[in-house]
């Protein structure tokens, strides 16, 4: 009950956003001044009524996971969210074998065999894109300045990064 | 005649030996993907798209690659459903009613072949009515304007919405989500850009392949980090597998019946492989009546959603190769493909490319015989590579999926999007919202406006224009009727739970 009013409620406000946001695209000669801000405000229109319905109407809550789950979850989305800035400046293999050991850890906790995974992973896998399938623009391994390093952490600061 | 020239045609296309070599190991990994619990054919096809297309294949072999890829997995979704009694995907759902029942009496290795060719047969029949169908429903296409087409199109959410979700309102708005995603970026007709936010690397839109792959993969991970990665060792044991004819023979019957209604039910822009199994498995239900045990574990509650099932696989390429509009996650992600490789469906694609439309139904159909000759004798290493533990394999496709968006654009933003999508899949998922209109609003947002800009232009703003031809009023109705008649049908086509043991 109280997951969908609240789903409802977001999704009513981002809706609500989403009118506002078309009802100020910029048009010109070409485009005519209505034609393309049409289409936006009838599917903001479409989801704020669907958003409503799933306020007024909802269906029982689902099983939520317990705190430490959720702690758990948050700490695979930071680590993969710093894979994901770190590929670029230090290559390949270092950042996957952390994040592939760090998720098998988190999916079953032994430390062992997630070590063997994280490592295994990232040298399989990297093996496999760049000899087997020749993917271009993997790079085993790059030593970056500690400023760009800096650089690509900060794209995960809001209002620091670019 | 015609047909016969022209599967020559596509056969001289796609029966070389690389194009073979390419249908054999797509095959083999589809079944991997399909039998992997948590893998289905959606995810799999769609982490393997960004990946076929750095490899620099030509259009030809990266489409052979990946319907092998395709109906590989839909064959493979079987084999976890019977062992495990985990679908693989939801149409195999279905397979679990029996297929895990009669694993539990030792027929494991009977119900595996048996549901092997119940697969074959249907998908064979199915690549052959959309070989009669498709080109006459691609002349049909050709009244289409874009009045016709917003209708199509709307058809398409409605009956997606419809019949493949417990809520209408939540479906919607998924299917609101995904339109709304694929408005960002510049506009066609006006060069400016559109809901930004100023963000320069939104200016090309979102890619489809980062929310596809986000939504799917990314997202099981958080599922399997939530269960700790239970539920994925042998429940069954197999013994020897023989096979067993007379199993076969005797629901021979069974297997026609439920080919043509998946068939048929995979033809419904939007409905898909889960309603064709589902009606497949029903209608052969209520026919056998109470003395045919259905849910106890008999052959032909093995057969018969398997057949549904890979005929509206089959069938859902009908409307997405003729119209664009797929009838199903795994078409969608199918016509993700063939974006991908600027191959535009719709009704011109029969005349101007008819190489490429052949080629491809002539590889469906080579990719069904190999699957077949490899899925007897070979269920064996299959069912081993279920023993794959939930802990290298979730990491692993992560770091596929990684590589696979990141060797396309070479973005961190594109990543970052994909992790948020992966963390948007999960919470839609945990309130019973599907993600696979949100895949196909992404996919076909564009093209939905597009047509409605067209016929607000040709009619001047006058939206009477969108009702004004007979097609255009008979697909508004069977939208509409598609969307609301699933809520009084809820009660009585009740959707059977799976076994438990």
């Amino acid at each position: 009950m109280a997951s969908d009013r609240i789903f409802g409620l977001v999704c009513l406000i981002t809706a609500v956003a989403y009118i506002a946001a078309a009802t100020q695209i910029q048009t010109n000669l070409f485009s005519g001044e209505f034609l393309p801000k049409l289409f936006p405000l009838m599917i903001g229109g479409v989801a704020a009524l669907c958003s409503l319905t799933i306020m007024f109407r909802p269906d029982p809550d689902p099983d939520w996971p317990v705190g430490r789950t959720w702690a758990a979850m948050g700490v695979a989305v930071l680590v993969l969210c710093v894979y994901a800035v770190m590929i670029t400046p230090l290559g390949f293999i270092l950042p996957t074998a952390f994040a592939a050991g760090i998720l098998s850890y988190q999916i079953s906790p032994n430390v062992k065999p997630a070590i063997f995974a994280g490592i295994g992973l990232s040298l399989g896998l990297f093996v496999l894109f760049k000899f087997a399938l020749g993917l271009g623009n993997i790079v085993a391994y790059k030593v970056p300045t500690a400023a760009k390093l800096w650089d690509a952490l900060t794209i995960l600061i809001p209002f620091v990064g670019h | 005649m015609d047909i016969l020239a022209n599967l020559a045609l596509g056969f001289s296309v796609a029966l070389s030996p690389f194009t073979l070599f390419l249908a054999v190991c797509g095959c083999f990994l589809g079944t991997i993907i399909g039998a992997l619990p948590g893998l289905g054919p959606s995810n799999g096809v769609a982490i393997l798209i960004p990946i076929a297309f750095t490899l620099g294949l030509d259009a030809t072999s990266a489409l052979v690659l990946m319907t092998s890829v395709y109906y590989g997995a839909m064959y493979g979704g079987r084999i976890s459903s019977i062992l495990l009694n985990i679908p693989g995907d939801e149409p195999a759902l279905m397979t679990t009613l029996d297929g895990y029942p009669m694993a539990k009496q030792g027929r494991a290795g009977d119900a595996l072949v048996l549901s092997g060719v119940a697969s074959f047969v249907g998908a064979l029949l199915a690549t052959v009515g959309l070989m009669l169908l498709a080109p006459t429903l691609a002349r049909v296409a050709f009244f289409f304007g874009p009045a016709e087409y917003f209708a199509l199109y709307l058809l398409a959410f409605c009956t997606l919405g419809g019949m493949a979700s417990n809520n209408q309102a939540k479906a919607a708005l998924a299917a609101c989500m995904g339109l709304g995603i694929a408005m960002i970026g510049v506009d066609s007709s006006s060069g400016l850009p559109r809901l930004t936010g100023g963000n320069l690397h939104l200016f090309d839109g979102i890619d489809f392949l980062v929310a596809i792959v986000g939504l799917f993969a990314i997202a099981e991970v958080f599922f399997f980090i939530e269960s700790h990665g239970k539920g994925s060792s042998i429940g069954v044991k197999l013994d020897k597998v023989r096979i067993p004819w007379k199993d076969i023979m005797a629901t021979k019957w069974t297997m026609l019946r439920a080919s043509f209604v998946g068939f048929i039910a995979g033809i419904l822009p939007g409905a898909g492989a889960s309603l064709g199994s589902f009606l497949a498995y029903m209608s052969e239900k209520s026919i056998a009546g109470e003395k045919g045990g259905f849910g106890t574990g008999v052959p032909k509650g093995v057969a018969a959603p398997e057949a549904g099932n890979n005929s509206a696989a089959g069938g859902a390429l009908v409307p997405m190769l003729t119209l664009g509009v797929p009838g199903s996650g795994t078409t969608a992600v199918l016509l993700a493909l063939l974006m991908t490789l600027n191959i535009t469906p719709g009704p011109t694609l029969f005349t101007e490319k008819a190489d490429v439309v052949w080629g491809l139904i002539a590889s469906l159909l080579i990719a069904n015989v190999v699957l077949l000759l490899m899925n007897v004798p070979m269920v064996k290493i299959f069912v081993k590579i279920l023993s794959v533990p939930a802990w290298v394999l979730l990491p692993g496709v992560t770091m596929i999926s990684f590589v696979g968006i990141y060797s396309l654009s070479g973005s961190y933003f594109d990543l970052l999007l994909m992790v948020g999508f992966g963390v948007l899949g999960y919470i839609l998922r945990k309130l019973d919202v599907p993600t696979v209109p949100v895949i196909l609003g992404i996919l076909l947002g564009g093209k939905m406006e597009d047509a409605l800009r067209r016929a607000m232009t040709l009619s001047d703003g006058d939206p009477i224009y969108l009702f004004s031809s007979p097609i255009a009023i008979g697909l508004w109705v069977a939208a509409i009727a598609g969307f609301v008649a699933p809520m009084f049908l809820r009660n009585i086509l009740k959707k059977p739970q799976a076994v438990t043991d």
